[in-house]
């Protein structure tokens, strides 16, 4: 049922593509709050609690999207791929399940003291409690990487009558791609956070805002992504080269290389034409692809053509690839620009608050790219070598999953227009506090942005 | 270590603590947001604040109870999933409107809270009724009969009502004054309907399944179960008495219902469970049938054993810190 499959494949892609967005913010996002946190108790200086009042709202709803998002991706695997779970399941099951008891749980369990419990804890259990939710949310993403990774470099296991069974857990866990996949991912949403923090308090400067908070906030962001974006770049290096060892025809995708070569170039831009199997208006820059990836100018790259009728699909791939590294690279100018602007003039112009506001969500630009990269790179297998996306598909009528999908859809698009809007307002009602105060008066009721009233 | 027959018996048995646990926890928070009462604005910032520390980590035990049934029996996950799938696809749906109805409703724009509140009621009642109805597909064996999806809905009904129940029982307990009177007209009434599906489910159950039926007529384990439903009736009519005499001066016994909800929801779920025993998917796949492979499951219950406990004393501790009666949600 190839309408089935197609349309499976697509609502799985849209429901993780929502999903990671979120946790790829609060991974991350939950460590710049304990630091926050943490300052304040040993400063004293309010300034660190309204940084840190102002986040923990953003912080609670993306984190409680990420949540509900994550529990469709719980029933994703039985309804849509049901050989999925009958052939490796032995293996993804436990990685799911140490996920779930170690680090949703965790979580779950100490954000509302996170959240709500300030008032009722000591400041010491309360700062505990925002460590312990970013341990949790970096844990999640420890497992779920873990299982991504098997599925691209399995090891550690045996077919036995075409069922995978675990031999040896260390192995499973700690596969080749692992460590890499894990720590790029971990500064992705480092990256992402810190430009999302940037780029709202660069909106919150420009609107006018003369608080010390979101100055504070700024300047961290950008420390942080001063330093994060050099060691991303070169983690994607790292990253690409493991990547080559396992899974070379995914590499010629990246690269556009159709015929094995030495010293290939590297492409600035191409569009590669699978039916003629060449790239057309290529803008190259001569050896460097070989020297970036072998370490050697005359290095040899395994072209496309050694894979015929196994490799992805090379256009997705290769313009995914060059979004995430062109939006790196941006990432990297800017980021230091403003940061040594930041250090010579303390104050930054207009047109770079600007730029930075533009920037907000560049993070998740990349991130989506970066895995778009990765899961098409590995067509047609869904674990490399064991199972392939078609076996894996679900028998359900096509029409039913044509309606969830739509339904799928609709909510997302609902959900992405009110985070934005709602972002955007609480910034501007942070700036504009005075108003608030008197709507307060009116009415008392719960309103979380009273806590700027001090600012 | 273990053996692939005692796995089962143990996962099944995690699985089925995961499932009873979600259905009260989520059920009283999902309950109150069913009953929220959109005309009285300030009653329903009450009502949410009483539930705004817990529902992240109640909706989680869904996640383990469907997480162990993926890993546990990864077969008869794909089967129940493939024959309720659109319904899930509501479930999942509601869930995720009243999880975020939650957030934006005090952080949006002031003029849009309104229709937050009224999401969240809608995606709670929308999630109680899936959640009926998937219970009720599954009670009939996932038949393609005019009478089980009238079944289904009607058990939908029900499950919405019993959340309902248990939810104004946890606002009898968390909430004083006016709307403290309010919960307890309503966990009169919404008991009254919770009884009313407890029978009828009883009832339908044995007719039209006759494996159930052997089960629970056969001389003599019909006189070690008996207790279930006598303690069940017995435990409702207990309820009604006690409503009747709340609120009391000093709120005293402000928690009995909340406590006699809890046990009607476990006895129910034990009669439940019994039935239907050791199928998981009703008269086609046994526990035996479906395990994982025991290499896996005793990975995992290694952590199971290290980690349940771990989590079951931090949330007591969690709801030890907002014990009492609500307060505002303050972030600061
Ligand atoms: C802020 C986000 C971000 C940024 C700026 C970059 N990446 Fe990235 N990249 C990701 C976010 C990301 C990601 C979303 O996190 C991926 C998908 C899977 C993964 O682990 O990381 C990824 C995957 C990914 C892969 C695919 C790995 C595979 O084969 O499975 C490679 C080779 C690179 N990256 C290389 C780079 C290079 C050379 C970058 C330098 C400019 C770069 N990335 C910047
Ligand atoms: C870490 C956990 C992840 C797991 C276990 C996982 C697993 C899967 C599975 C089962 C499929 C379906 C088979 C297929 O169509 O190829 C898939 C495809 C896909 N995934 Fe992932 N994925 C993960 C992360 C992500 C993330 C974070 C993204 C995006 C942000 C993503 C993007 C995609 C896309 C775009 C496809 C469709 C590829 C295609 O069909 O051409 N994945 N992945
Ligand atoms: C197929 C893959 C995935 C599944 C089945 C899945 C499942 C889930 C579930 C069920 C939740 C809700 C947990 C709760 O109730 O508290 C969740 C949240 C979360 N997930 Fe995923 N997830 C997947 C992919 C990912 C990926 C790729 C990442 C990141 C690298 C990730 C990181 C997180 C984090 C950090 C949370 C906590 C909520 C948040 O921070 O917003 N997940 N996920």
């Amino acid at each position: 049922m190839i309408e089935t499959l197609m349309l499976s494949r697509i609502q799985f892609a849209a429901n993780i593509s929502f999903h990671i967005l979120f946790p790829t913010i609060t991974i991350a996002l939950s460590w710049f709050l304990f630091f926050f946190k943490l300052r304040f108790d040993q400063t004293g200086e309010p300034v660190w609690m309204r940084a840190y009042r102002f986040w923990v709202k953003i912080f609670a709803i993306t984190f409680a999207i990420g949540v509900v998002t994550g529990i469709t991706m719980s029933f994703q695997f039985g309804t849509n791929w049901p050989k999925y779970m009958e052939t490796v399941g032995n293996i993804a099951g436990p990685l799911l399940g140490y996920e779930i008891l170690t680090a949703f749980f965790l979580e779950a369990g100490f954000l509302g003291i996170m959240l709500f419990g300030i008032r009722r804890v000591s400041a010491r259990v309360h700062t505990l409690s925002t460590l312990i939710v970013a341990i949790g949310t970096t844990l999640s993403a420890f497992w779920i990487i873990a299982l991504n990774s098997w599925m691209h470099t399995p090891q550690g296991h045996e077919m036995r009558d075409g069922v995978a069974f675990p031999v040896d857990w260390l192995a499973i866990i700690f596969n080749p791609s692992f460590p890499y996949r894990l720590t790029h991912m971990l500064i992705a949403s480092g990256l992402t956070a810190a430009f999302l923090i940037a780029g709202i308090s660069a909106y919150r400067l420009l609107k006018g805002d003369d608080k010390k908070a979101p100055k504070l906030t700024l300047k961290i962001a950008l420390t942080v992504a001063m330093f994060l974006t050099p060691l991303q770049i070169f983690m994607g290096d790292l990253h690409g080269l493991n990547t080559l060892e396992h899974q070379p025809q995914k590499i010629a995708a990246m690269e556009g290389i159709w015929q094995t070569q030495k010293g290939a170039p590297l492409l600035l831009f191409a569009i590669p034409d699978e039916q003629q199997k060449k790239n057309h208006f290529e803008i190259a820059i001569p050896k460097l692809a070989s020297l970036i990836l072998t370490h050697d100018l005359e290095g040899e790259i395994k072209g496309l053509n050694e894979f015929e009728g196994n490799h992805p699909p090379v256009a997705p791939v290769f313009f995914a690839f060059r979004i995430m590294m062109g939006v790196g690279m941006l990432m990297l100018i800017i980021s230091w620009v403003s940061r040594i602007q930041l250090m010579r003039n303390n104050v930054l112009p207009p047109w770079l608050l600007k730029v930075l506001v533009a920037m907000s969500f560049s993070g998740w630009l990349a991130t989506l790219a970066g895995w778009y990269v990765t899961e098409i790179g590995r067509q047609p297998w869904l674990v490399t070598g064991i199972l392939t996306v078609k076996d894996a598909a679900t028998t359900i009528a096509p029409a039913n999953v044509g309606l969830s999908l739509a339904m799928y859809l609709t909510l997302y698009v609902v959900l992405m227009v009110a985070y934005l809007h709602t972002l955007f307002t609480m910034a501007n009602r942070a700036v504009e506090i005075e108003e608030i105060t008197e709507d307060e008066k009116v009415k008392p009721v719960i309103r979380p942005t009273t806590a700027n009233k001090g600012e | 270590m273990f053996e692939v027959d005692s796995l089962a018996v143990i996962f099944v048995a995690l699985m089925g603590f995961s499932i009873l646990l979600y259905a009260i926890l989520d059920g009283y928070d999902l309950g109150v947001g069913i009953l929220l009462p959109l005309s009285q604005p300030d009653d329903s910032d009450t009502m949410i604040a009483s539930i705004g520390p817990f529902w992240d980590a109640n909706e989680t035990w869904l996640v383990l109870a469907i997480g162990l049934l993926l890993i546990a029996f990864p077969a008869a996950h794909s089967h129940i999933f493939k024959e309720l799938y659109l319904p899930t696809a509501v479930l999942l749906i509601s869930l995720v409107l009243r999880g975020v109805a939650f957030d934006f409703r005090t952080k949006a724009a002031f003029s849009h809270k309104p229709t937050w509140n009224k999401v969240f009621k809608i995606g709670s009642l929308l999630a109680a009724m899936s959640q009926g109805y998937m219970l009720g597909m599954y009670v009939m064996g996932f038949e393609d009969s005019l009478a089980a999806y009238a079944f289904s809905l009607l058990s939908a009904l029900g499950v919405a009502a019993a959340y309902a129940y248990i939810g104004a029982c946890w606002l009898i307990m968390k909430t004083e004054g006016a709307l403290q009177v309010q919960a307890v007209a309503w966990a009169k009434k919404t008991g009254v309907v919770c009884f009313i599906g407890v029978v009828a489910v009883s009832v339908v159950n044995p007719l039209i399944n006759p494996d159930v039926y052997a089960k629970w007529f056969a001389w003599p384990t019909t006189l070690y179960i008996l207790p279930l439903p006598v303690l069940c009736f017995a435990l409702f009519a207990y309820s009604q008495r006690q409503l009747k005499h709340l609120p009391a001066i000093n709120d005293k016994g402000c928690w009995r219902p909340f406590v006699a909800a809890v046990a009607i929801f476990s006895l129910c779920f034990f009669g439940l469970a019994f039935s239907f025993f050791p199928y998981i998917v009703p008269g086609k796949l046994t526990i035996w049938q479906t395990a994982a492979a025991p290499e896996s499951l005793s990975f995992i219950l290694w952590g199971v054993i290290i980690v349940v406990p771990v989590i079951i004393s931090y949330t007591i501790f969690s709801y030890r810190v907002f014990w009492g009666k609500v307060q505002e949600l303050r972030y600061h």
